[in-house]
This record gives structure tokens, sequence and C-alpha cells, in this order.
């Protein structure tokens, strides 16, 4: 066997967590801060390396690993066109994360990133799995990390949102369980590979669409499930914040597409409208409540819940311009939430409040800030030249083909997303500044500088350019609608 | 020679926008107006050269989007038809370019004043070479975005800030139509590149096809959905409100953005999908009727108005109900001279104005101006020649493209073509009135301003003025000069080529000699009334206005359209979101979720806690009670 490159990836942060364990933290919480950084940036360079070697031209799974696990369970990891680009995302934006940790973690930095390099690990090891039960610990793992981050280091209410946070995903996520104990008992493996060939007896596919859907709504979040993802993200610390919309959104996003439509195909053509309904529901209810939001971040999280439609939608039309701009849409969102809760963290750090009437005319004191902000604002109207935009009309154009009234009432949703966005840019930013508190409110600083400008540029190079992504899931994503539409035919001559 | 044309304004953007500090405003200045400069002497070598030898290119610069059988590239297309729009948007970009170096003199952010012209040049200048909708649609939001940028420059000011973000969302609204189009245009040809596009709609299977339980022609829906983005680009009809409160913005950028070529875009689309156009008679009479419409009704507006660069932007919003309406009638290449002549005496007449504001120090309401023309002679003499260009007076610009769009109307034969011929007679001698009321009222009369003594006006600088000349050579010799080319007899032939589609060539008749008089005549005799009623005899407005005290305030709440969006859109919008946050979210799904579920949880917690008593009589009843139920069972059993 080769080099366990993906196992290196999975196994780095959380080496180097323990690493950070040992560090007597208490004079030398630079020091940590570096070496989790260092540890991070080493993953970056290897998951590159990893887009570098990886073959675009096939779409079977490459650098595959399989050892031997517990008898029955195989430790199996490997990636697809689907998958790899989530993993880079992964490993891009955690050490913006860790760069962007300062003074607002008051106490424990140290346990701080620990929880954010574990919080990698289980990441990767979601989007690396190749075993439903290996899935199901990564999948499930990394809602402890997000747990603490919350519960510790969170706001005023962080225990209240941290329960919630909980709640919800674990309910989902119990059912998923079942289900995949179920898949064992019936086929004899976990194995998503064998799985895929092998294929689920038809009239178990609806129960166990749903008991996974039940997990993946939850996560992604659908509505009405989403609530709660504002109250998570407004007790979250900003770094917390980051690492759940870049990152933890997208876990049922890719769940979606490798094992709902994946496993159950035809169950996943049963529920086409159902999915559609909540998606659309999702992207036009959501977006009016963003408009109507007094906190910044929680009009951004309830803007999050409205591109989550929007990635639903697309994925759910079976096409390929529907799952292309869907998984473009993750990475898109990925970079750009990211970035507008870095810009809210940004004041938020500096005055303590995130409510926008607290705001306005930061133009004049902050002109860095300005344009920064607006690139993002602009990337999550979803102009065209941002990636924003290619996401999205890709899911548009490939929801037409199923349905006019969907992508006609999901355009709504676009409208909409620029009233919403431009109206909070327009009250926190321009404008008078009245609020005689913010008088001499500094700009952005160096590494907050370097932080928003490492996001905007993939964020703009990407809408003009994006054929590196595309080129890297296009083989990966025709095959497997190949396959997902031969199955459904062996599915429907079968009867 | 097409790289330099099109990436000049965008490097000058980037240069002055990024480092406009380090270079210096001056140099800003000069670089922003000199790239655009050269692209526009390029621009018009290449017009030059399509002129002369028919030239044609489509260049390919990368790959954009490539996604299963959706693969769009960006590239330039040069025709006859993208070569007059270049012509258009560099040659006026670059003369607002130069007029803003006078007009922003005093305003501390020119630099990024200056690339938001240039880029918003660039974008404008992708829109008109595309060879295909993406890149289009690009353009198109691209211009939208320059656009709320520009309207809200004054950042400070809490109107521009509403007026940038309406623009934008209203534009939404159309491009909303447009995105739809598109979809829908890949799904029924299965390309969304021009060539591709144009070449298998006349094949494309005519049964109609349900959309949202209407059975339509799906040819006639593509022009439809493509068409109400066009509306909301170019202010027709129910999307025009967002027009007027653009004015909110520093005045080049009204002339360049709101009167010669943003706006414009949505004629520009049309004309270039005229080999859709052309296969749906129905898309035509809605572009016909929404034209008229718009012409009739900005111009019944604009009558009543006192804000100056309000008139204008109503004026604008007719004309370009013009435009729409000779496209209509199936007369692009007519509905693209008045385009192109429109072009240069708006952006006169809007520089005119800016100049007159400049010179009244900020004021804008025409009712406080007056009198101005001793101390503004040369701003009076070009803002003259605008005016007489824009209404039609013989042998200027206006002249030849409005009345060839009232004479192809007419001519068209339909009873829907004379009808829109009648309504573009009545509307030219409307444009005619409130055109001459804005110049007596500034020029003319006695000086109402309070703020500002008439001495203290003075004229604009050189600057200034320069453009302002060279746009009034357009505005009286551009009509003259290109008709024949345009629209001469043989111009679809030998000009236009494959640019524009015609199914039935244009009718080459002539119109009876009384309808050809009709028009100037009305034009010409509305100065004196127009000179009778706003400086001779006051009297005279007022009254009417008075006697007919309801139209007044209908006409002068400009048909309470935005009441009535803000009655039916905006306050519902707010009030559902309002509820499904604090109801629906807050009230239902937390309380019969996770709140729900932890209260029932808690509450049925609390109940078992009771069983564990600690009391051991209590356990040996239970167990008792428990062992007799059992052995019940059994024993019935």
């Amino acid at each position: 066997m080769n080099f366990p490159i993906l196992s290196s990836l999975i196994l780095l942060p959380i080496v180097g967590a323990l690493f950070i364990f040992f560090i007597n933290s208490d004079k030398n919480n630079k020091s940590t801060k570096y070496v989790s950084l260092f540890i991070s940036l080493a993953n970056l360079l290897l998951s590159l390396y990893l887009w570098l070697v990886f073959n675009k031209d096939t779409s079977n799974f490459q650098f595959v690993e399989n050892r031997e696990w517990l008898g029955i369970i195989n430790y199996k990891v490997g990636i697809d066109g689907i998958s790899i680009l989530f993993v880079i995302l992964t490993t891009f934006i955690t050490p913006l994360c860790i760069l962007s940790v300062n003074s607002t973690i008051k106490y424990r930095l140290k346990e701080f990133l620990i929880s954010i390099l574990v919080m990698e690990s289980l990441m990767i090891g979601v989007f690396c799995s190749l075993d439903l039960v290996i899935f199901y610990l990564f999948f499930e793992g990394g809602l402890i990390p997000m747990f603490l981050i919350i519960g510790i280091w969170g706001g005023e209410r962080r225990v209240y949102s941290a329960f919630k946070f909980f709640l919800y995903t674990l309910l989902g996520s119990v059912l998923m369980l079942v289900a995949i104990i179920t898949i064992y008992w019936v086929t004899g493996t976990t194995d998503v590979v064998e799985l895929y060939s092998i294929g689920i007896p038809k009239e178990l596919q609806n129960i166990l669409w749903l008991a996974f859907f039940s997990s993946f709504a939850v996560k992604t979040p659908m509505w009405p499930v989403h609530t709660w993802l504002p109250d998570a993200h407004v007790e979250a610390p900003t770094a917390g914040s980051v690492l759940l919309a870049a990152i933890l959104l997208k876990m049922a996003g890719y769940g979606f597409i490798r094992f709902s439509l994946g496993l159950f195909p035809i169950a996943s053509e049963y529920f086409i409208p159902f999915v559609y309904t909540l998606s659309i529901v999702a992207i036009i209810y959501t977006s009016l409540v963003a408009l109507m939001q007094e906190d910044m971040k929680k009009l951004i999280a309830y803007s999050s819940v409205a591109h989550m439609g929007f990635v639903t939608l697309g994925i759910f039309t079976m096409t390929q311009q529907g799952i292309e701009g869907s998984i473009f849409q993750m990475i898109s969102h990925g970079l750009v939430s990211a970035a507008l809760f870095l810009c809210v963290g940004v004041v938020y750090e500096r005055k303590h409040t995130r409510l926008i009437k607290d705001y306005g005319g930061l133009v004049s004191e902050m002109p860095k800030y300005a344009i920064v902000f607006m690139v993002f604002t602009l990337g999550a109207v979803g102009l065209p030249g941002t990636t924003g935009f290619i996401g999205e009309f890709l899911i548009l154009m490939g929801t037409f083909k199923k349905s006019f009234i969907a992508a006609i009432l999901a355009s709504i949703g676009v409208i909409l997303s620029a009233a919403y966005m431009l109206w909070l840019y327009r009250r926190v930013v321009f404008g008078r500044l009245n609020n005689a508190n913010l008088k001499g409110i500094l700009d952005l600083n160096k590494s907050e500088t370097l932080i928003l400008w490492i996001l905007a540029v993939p964020t703009v190079f990407f809408g003009f350019y994006p054929e590196p992504l595309f080129g890297t899931i296009e083989t990966s994503v025709s095959e497997f609608l190949i396959q997902y539409n031969v199955n459904i035919n062996l599915y429907v001559t079968e009867k | 020679m097409e790289y330099f044309i099109i990436f000049l304004p965008l490097l000058g953007s980037i240069l002055s926008g990024f480092f406009g500090s380090k270079i210096g405003h001056r140099n800003s200045e000069i670089l922003t107006s000199s790239f655009v400069s050269v692209s526009s002497i390029l621009s018009l070598v290449i017009f030059y050269s399509v002129i002369t030898s028919g030239y044609e290119n489509n260049l390919h610069l990368a790959t954009w989007v490539n996604s299963g059988s959706l693969n769009v590239n960006w590239s330039i297309k040069i025709d006859a038809l993208s070569s007059v729009m270049l012509v258009v948007v560099t040659f006026i970009s670059s003369l607002v370019h130069i007029y803003s170096i006078g007009y922003m003199s005093h305003d501390p952010h020119k630099p990024r004043f200056m690339a938001y012209l240039s880029l918003f040049t660039f974008a404008m200048l992708t829109l008109v070479t595309s060879d295909n909708f993406l890149q289009l649609f690009f353009g198109w939001e691209g211009v939208g975005v320059c656009s709320y940028f520009l309207i809200g420059f004054w950042f400070k000011k809490d109107t521009a800030n509403a007026a940038a973000i309406k623009a934008f969302i209203v534009n939404r609204v159309g491009d909303f139509g447009l995105a739809l189009g598109i979809f829908l245009i890949f799904y029924l040809c299965g390309s969304i590149n021009y060539n591709e596009v144009f070449n298998s709609i006349p094949k494309l299977d005519q049964n109609n096809i349900n959309f949202l339980g209407f059975d339509l022609n799906p040819i006639s829906l593509i022009c439809i959905l493509l068409f109400i983005g066009a509306m909301g680009k170019s202010a027709q009809f129910f999307l025009h409100t967002w027009l007027p409160d653009a004015m909110e913005g520093p005045t080049p950028v009204s002339a360049l953005i709101h009167a010669a070529t943003m706006v414009t875009a949505g004629v520009f689309l049309v004309v270039r999908c005229s080999p859709i156009f052309e296969f749906s008679p129905l898309a035509l009479s809605i572009v016909t009727i929404v034209g008229m419409t718009t012409a009739l009704f900005a111009a019944s507006v604009a009558m009543v108005q006192n804000d100056i660069k309000k008139i204008i932007a109503y004026s604008t919003c007719s004309q370009l109900g013009y435009m729409f309406f000779a496209a209509g009638v199936g007369a692009y290449n007519v509905a693209m001279f008045h385009l192109f002549t429109h072009a240069f005496f708006k952006a006169l007449l809007f520089l005119g104005a800016g100049s007159v504001i400049h010179a009244f120090k900020d004021e804008q309401d025409i009712s406080l101006m007056g009198g101005a023309r001793k101390k503004l002679p040369y701003t009076y003499i070009l803002m003259i020649v605008g005016t007489l260009a824009l209404t039609g007076f013989p042998l200027l610009s206006g002249f030849y493209s409005k009345d060839a769009i009232i004479e192809f109307a007419f001519l068209s034969g339909t009873s829907l073509g004379y009808f829109a011929s009648t309504i573009g007679i009545f509307t030219a001698f409307l444009t005619s009135i409130y055109s001459w009321r804005l110049v007596f009222k500034t020029f003319h009369g006695t000086f109402n301003n309070k703020n500002i003594s008439l001495n203290e006006l003075h004229e604009s600088p050189l600057v200034m003025l320069i453009p302002l000349f060279i746009l009034s050579l357009g505005a009286i010799f551009s009509g003259i000069a290109f008709k024949d080319l345009l629209i001469g007899t043989e111009s679809s032939v030998q000009f236009w080529k494959s640019s524009i589609y015609f199914i039935e060539p244009l009718s080459s008749d002539h119109p009876p000699l009384w309808f050809l008089l009709l028009t100037p005549t009305l034009v010409t005799l509305s100065i004196p009334i127009s000179f009778y009623m706003f400086v001779k005899n006051k009297q005279v407005p007022e009254y009417l206005a008075s006697s007919n005290e309801p139209l007044y305030t209908f006409l002068k709440n400009k048909w309470y359209f935005d009441e009535l969006y803000d009655f039916l859109l905006v306050r519902p919008s707010k009030k559902i979101g309002h509820y499904f946050w604090k109801k629906v979210d807050g009230s239902i799904i937390d309380k019969f979720g996770p709140d729900g579920i932890s209260n029932i949880i808690k509450k049925i917690s609390f109940k078992a806690v009771k069983f564990q008593s600690g009391f051991i009589y209590q356990y040996a009843f239970i167990m008792l009670l428990g062992f007799s139920i059992i052995l019940t069972i059994l024993i019935i059993n």
C-alpha cells in the first residue's frame, strides 16, 4: 500500500492536538497558537498535494485505505471528485479559524485550539469515510467539539444554545444509526462501495431514506428543524461560527449526495416533491425572517439556511447542473459565510454588540473593512463574478428542468437575498456615523486583513474561472448520475 | 484591439480603485479618462471597419462555466450591433469621465468615483460583446451593481442609500425574469450560446407548454421572460420606479448610466434577440404596448415634476418606451438608431443640467431657478441644442430617429401600429412641452432663488463645457449623418447583416405627406405655446393645475406607484418576516420542538422521581400489585 495520505490528513490534527495538550500553556499562549497554526497549515499543504495528484478522469474512489477493524467493520477511507473539494475546504478554513482566534477567547485558549483541531480531524474523516459506521462515528463525533466550543466559550445564553444544538442533532442521528444497523442486517455489509453495487431492497428504501434524512435535514439545516442554527451561531465565538457555517453544515449536503442519492435512488426519486417543498419554504421563509433580524449574526445565520435550501434543491434535481451547482454552492457558502461571520466578529470584538442599530457609518472610520465586507455581501447576494452566482445559477438551471414552479419560487429567494444583505450593509456600513461610541473605531489590523483577503481571492477568482473546481468534480458527478439512472431503471424493470 | 477596448477600462478601474491614494487624485483621473478615451478611439476604428468592410469577429478568452451540456466561454463578439453599442458606450463614457474631473472637483473620493465609472464601462462592454446569455447576464448584473455603487456614492445621504438599494432590487426583479428566460432557453435549446440558440429557434417544437397553468407558445414565453428583464433594466412601466430615485447619484452618473448606456441595455437585449422575437407576434405586441404605455406615462409625469433631474429621468423613461415600441413593430434597426441619437442628446441634457446644478450650488428644483441664461450662456445654448434634438426639431438628430419610429409604427399596417403611432405623436407633443418648460423655467423669467444671488452664478469650467460641446455636435449631426447607414432601405443588408434578423424585410413605403409633417409641426408649435405658458402668462399652468386638481396630484405623485408597491410588497414582506420569526420559529417550532421536548422530559422525570420515595412499604405494595396482575393474567389464560 502507498503512503496513507488520507489517514495522515485525518490524524495529523489529532496528533497535533495531543501535542498541544502537553505543552505548558499558562505562559505560552502564543506558542500554542503558533503550533496549532503550523499543524493546520501542514495539513492544508498535504491536502493541496492530494488535489495535485488526484486523478480527475476517473470516478473511482482514490487513495483508498482499507484496514480491518472491529472484525465486521472495516476502517475504509477514500475520496472521489465529490468529496475532495470538501476536504480541501476544511483544511483551508481551519488555519484561518485558528488565525482569527484572538482576545475574544479570554480563557482556556489551549483547550479551544484543541477543540478546533479535533474538529478538523473529524470533518475530514466525514468526507473520506467509505464505511457507514466510520462515517457515523465521524459525523456524530463532530458534535462534541462543537458542543464544547459553544458551551464553554460562547456568549450569555451559551448553555441553552449548546443543548438545543445537541438535542436537535442527536435526535436526528439516532435514527440514522438504527438505519445503518438495519442495512447491515439486510445486506451484511456497511461498505459504501459494496452497497452501491448490491443495492438496497426496494421496500426498505423509503423508511431508511427517511431515517438518514432526519439526520441530514437537521444538520443542513432544513426548514422546520433549523431553529438551532441561529441560536448556536449567536452564542458561538467567531471561530466557532466560522467552522459551523463553513464546514459543519456541508456534511449534510455531502451526505445527501453520497448516501441518500447513492444508496436509496428509488426513495430519493419518490421524495423529490417533499424535499422541494421544504427547500423552497426554507429559501423564502428564512429570507423573509432574515430581512427582519436585528442581530447581525442571526441575520447571516438565517441567510445560511436559505443558501442551504438552494443546495438541497439542487441535489434533488438529479441533474448534472443541479448537483455540480450544489457542490459549488456549498464551497462558495463555505467561503462567503465564513467571511461574513468573521466580518461580524471584527466589529463585535471592538464594540461588543451585534445589534445592527448600534452601528452605521462605519465606512468613514473603517474603509478597508467596508471594501471586504462589500465583496462578501455581493458574494452572498450571488452577483455574477463571485462563486455565489455560479452555484445558484446552475442549481436553478437544474431545477428548471424538473419543475418550473420550484425554479420560479426559488428565484424569488434570489431577489430577497439582495434585499436583506444590502439592507444589512447599508445600516451597518453606510450612512452617517451617528453613534458617538463608534468614533475612532479601528480599521482592520494586519491579521484580519490577511484572513479576509485570503477568503476574498478565491471567492472572486472561482467566480470568474471556476474550471479548476468543475474539472475536479465533473467526471465523478456525471458517472454518479449515470449510475443513479441505471439503478432507477433497474428497479423499474424489476417491477 | 478588442482586448484593449474591453480591458483598458477595467485596468483603469483597478488602478484607480486600489491605488488611487498612492498615485494621487489627479493622476487617477487622468489615467481612467485617458484609458477610456483610448478605448473609445479604438471602438471608432472597429466601427469604421465594420461599416467599410463588414468586419466580424468572435473571440474566446477562456472557459467560464462548463457543467454537463452547459458550456459557456468568456467571449468578445464583434458584429454590427455590438460595434454600434461599443461606440455609444465608450464615447459617452469617455466624455463623462472628463466631465467628472470638473464636476467632482470638490469631492474627497474622486479616485473611487472614477474607478466605479470605469468599472461600469467594463461591465457594459462585456454585456454588449457577449456571445452567450450567461456573459450577458454577468454584464447585466455587473452594470446593476455599479449603478448601485454610483447611486449610493454619497454614502452619508440616507436617501441616496435607499435609492441605491431600490435600484438594485427592482433590477433584480427584472433579472429574475431574464434568468428564467435563460433557463427556458437552455431547457428548450440545450445551449445558451447565441449562435446555437438562434439556429435552433426556428426548428423548435411549437407545441404549447404549460407554464403555471397557462398554455403558452414556448417562443413567446421565452420572449416574455426576457422582456421582463429588459423592462427592469430599461425602467419600463411597472418596473420604472427605481429610475427617478436613482437621480440621487452624482449627475455624471445619471448621464452615463441612467440615460445613455445602462438603461438602453434592455433595448439592446430585445434587438440582440430579434431572431427569437421575430417568431413571436404575441411578444412583439406586448413589447409595443409596454413601450407606448411607458412613453405616454413617463411623459405625463414629467409634465408636473419640479426636480430638474427627475424631469430628464422621466423623459429618458419615455424615450426608452419609444425604442421598445419601435422594436415591437419589428423596426429593430430604428430602435437602435434612436438609442444611438438619444445617447448624445440625453447625455448632453443631463450634463447640462449638472452644469446648472453646479452653478446653483446643488439646487435641483426648477421653481427655484429662473433667469439664469445671462450668467450661464454656454450652458444655456447647449441645453437648447439638447432640447431641440430631444423634441425632434427638424434636421436635428431626434427628428430623424423619433419620426422614423412613428412612421414605421404607422407603416406596420396593423391596428396596434396605428394606435402606437398616434400615441407616439401625442407623446412627442408632451415631450416638447415639458422639455421647454424645463428650459424656460430654468433660464428665463425671474430669478427665484433666495439662498444664492444671481451674481454668484458662474459658468462651469472648460473641462465640463468641452464634453458638452462635443455631445452637442453629436446631438445635431448624428441623425443626419447616420440615418442612411442605420435605417436606410438597404441598411439591413449592407450594415446590420446577420446581427438583426427580419422575417419580412421592412416596408420601404412612405407614409402620406400630411403624416410626415404632423409631428414636426406640433413640435415646432409647442415652443411658442410653452413660452407663453411658462414665461409670459404663468397663470395658465396654475389654472390648469388647480382646475384639474385630482389629475394634477395623481401626476405629481407619479401615479402613486411607490405607495402602491410599498403597500403591496414592502410592508407585507416585513410583516410576514416578522411573523415567521416571532410566531412560527419562536412560538410554534421551538415551543413544540426542542423546548417542548425538554419540558416534557423534565415533567416526566419529575413525576418518575416520585416513585423513588424510599419507603419500603410503597415498593412492597407495587411489587405485590404487579405480581397479582401477572398472576391473574396467567390464571385467565
